[in-house]
């Protein structure tokens, strides 16, 4: 039974087109654990890539570009202006189930990989991935020079939780890659999902997706769900223990 | 060392805390005030958001001014029937105060009304203590004895009604001045993280004519139950007391204002009060700054819980 399936498999593999290649990629840590000591970590994504046995293998010829996207969150972006004098928040708008981590990790610019309009189809490069806004009853995204969608990237630029790096992604050997991705200390936890598309030429050749996990272990995140979860009672524990400090503090330095 | 809060979602060197909680304890201590109006400030400076500062202090302040609640206590300094009168209208201040803030944080207007606040409330507050401060310094340059101004006997608020006596402060007072001063102060502290010490000390000894001898442990007992039920509020509503800060704020506070009173045992209660003047002032004036220089960054960003 077997030894009939095989051929034929090998056969669909080598007729299908779009599975002229294969790519397997595997992840230095599936999870990531964030203690209270958590200062960042680079995690490293290997992979290889199966070739098209009909075409020669050049290095040249395969670019590879990685998307890491954390768990959706909604932000408000906010604006200041001056008014008489001071500076108030004065216009905002919110950015509804956007990546809360965005990573574009490639081996050389992406301008250089494919041409614009297959970026925008993929969703390849912070300029090209799709951040949806709520505009007035709508939820879309803008035109990438939009002042709101401008400063939301780089306000997650500047807290390194949206990058895009043309030097992430290293080529081994012409067949065998590694991406080399940056987790800041402050890397919200959820599942983050992988993308890794291979490009032949341009086009897309191939494609595989994995996930990472991110968990925050210890006190740190015992303390953050119970604030969540049971505020009134996180309240009155909290002003226990302030009491209790409080009493411990006038018996200790009692002067009389 | 490093250490994770997990509320205002940052790393923060654990020693850069203890001492800021050492540093405002030794204030705190040495004035006699909870210090609350120096540490929202501080933890805002390295970079907490003003919304997760304003509600953790509330806890560090609990604990300081419990110590010094209880010193008061065993001295029998304490005015409970009128603290309890206070405490009426402060609580309800408190729910008000939490309210507002919960309103103003939804319209992306909290930041700049924390600062607002703070310059006004500061920079006034500030200026009358250096004017007194000044007046009381000249005074013993000159030779003069320093004029105790036993305030006059009777002004409007004696003409309200509902009056009430107070046995141990001795004195004879509507109840409507008491609940207002009450509410004020526990709007204060829910909305700015401070305990209003401050404000309420000459406030109970120029309106209400508090002696000396009650009025600290009088104002302790009402600030701390407003500055207790403001952290419980902030964390049943808002979510946004940050437990891991505030042990290391109060471990901090609780020593360093051990050192700060045995260091204001040696200074002159004048000169101490144009000091504590200097302070609030420039505290205020570093908020005015805040709010009128260009901002780096005219964007800022917001979490929005989902849903």
């Amino acid at each position: 039974m077997r030894r009939a399936v095989l051929p034929l498999l090998g056969l669909l593999l080598l007729c299908g087109p779009a599975a002229a290649e294969r790519l397997v990629v595997s992840l230095s840590n599936q999870q990531v654990a964030v203690t209270s000591n958590f200062v960042g970590e680079n995690l490293v994504l290997f992979g290889t890539l199966e070739p098209d046995p009909g075409k020669p293998i050049t290095a040249a010829s395969y670019d590879l570009v990685t998307t890491i996207a954390g768990p959706p969150e909604t932000l408000r972006t906010r604006r200041k202006e001056r008014v008489v004098g001071i500076w108030v928040n004065v216009d905002s708008r919110e950015f509804v189930r956007v990546p809360s981590y965005l990573a574009i990790l490639s081996n050389r610019p992406i301008g250089d990989i494919a041409g614009p309009r297959v970026l925008r189809r993929l969703q390849i490069g912070l300029d090209n991935y799709l951040l949806t806004q709520r505009i007035g009853p709508d939820i879309a995204d803008t035109v990438t020079n939009d002042p709101f969608r401008k400063a939301f990237v780089r306000l997650k630029e500047e807290q390194h939780l949206y990058l895009q790096s043309p030097t992430a992604v290293t080529f081994l050997t012409p067949t065998v890659f590694r991406a080399t991705i940056p987790l800041p200390a402050n890397a919200p936890n959820g599942t983050y999902g992988i993308d890794v598309k291979l490009f032949r030429n341009g086009e897309l050749a191939a494609r595989a997706n994995t996930t990472l996990e991110v968990i925050k272990t210890g006190f740190e995140q015992y303390v953050a769900e119970a604030a969540h979860n049971d505020g009134l009672l996180y309240g009155l524990g909290t002003t226990a223990m302030a009491l209790a400090i409080g009493w411990l503090a006038s018996v200790v330095f009692r002067r009389d | 060392m490093q250490i994770y809060l997990p509320i205002a979602d940052m790393p923060v060197n654990v020693f850069l805390v203890l001492a800021m909680g050492l540093a405002v304890g030794f204030l705190s201590g040495m004035f006699g005030v909870g210090g609350g109006f120096l540490m929202t400030p501080l933890l805002i400076f390295i970079g907490i958001s003003p919304a997760v500062a304003v509600a953790s202090v509330s806890p560090q302040i609990t604990a300081s001014l419990f110590t010094g609640f209880l010193n008061y206590w065993r001295r029998r300094s304490i005015d409970f029937a009128l603290g309890t009168m206070l405490l009426l209208g402060g609580v309800g201040g408190t729910v008000v105060g939490v309210w507002l803030f919960t309103l103003l944080r939804a319209l992306d207007q909290l930041d700049l009304a924390i600062g607002l606040a703070y310059v006004t409330l500061l920079t006034s507050v500030g200026a009358l203590m250096i004017a007194e401060g000044v007046r009381a310094e000249l005074r013993a340059r000159s030779g003069r004895p320093a004029i105790l101004r036993r305030p006059g006997s009777h002004n409007w608020l004696h003409g309200l009604p509902l009056k009430l006596r107070f046995k141990r402060s001795k004195i004879y007072v509507s109840a409507v001045p008491v609940w207002g001063i009450g509410f004020l102060i526990g709007f204060l502290s829910a909305v700015l993280g401070v305990g209003g010490g401050f404000l309420l000390v000459p406030m109970l000894i120029y309106f209400l004519r508090v002696p000396t001898a009650t009025v600290i442990g009088t104002s302790m007992m009402l600030t701390l139950v407003t500055m207790a039920s403001a952290t419980i509020m902030h964390a049943a509503t808002n979510h946004l007391v940050d437990a891991v800060l505030a042990v290391f704020l109060m471990v901090g506070g609780v020593i360093g204002a051990q050192f700060g009173a045995q260091a204001a045992h040696r200074m002159r209660d004048e000169r101490l009060r144009l000091l504590l003047g200097l302070l609030v002032f420039g505290v205020g004036m570093r908020f005015a700054y805040d709010l009128v220089v260009s901002p780096e960054d005219l964007f800022s960003l917001r979490h929005v819980r989902a849903g």
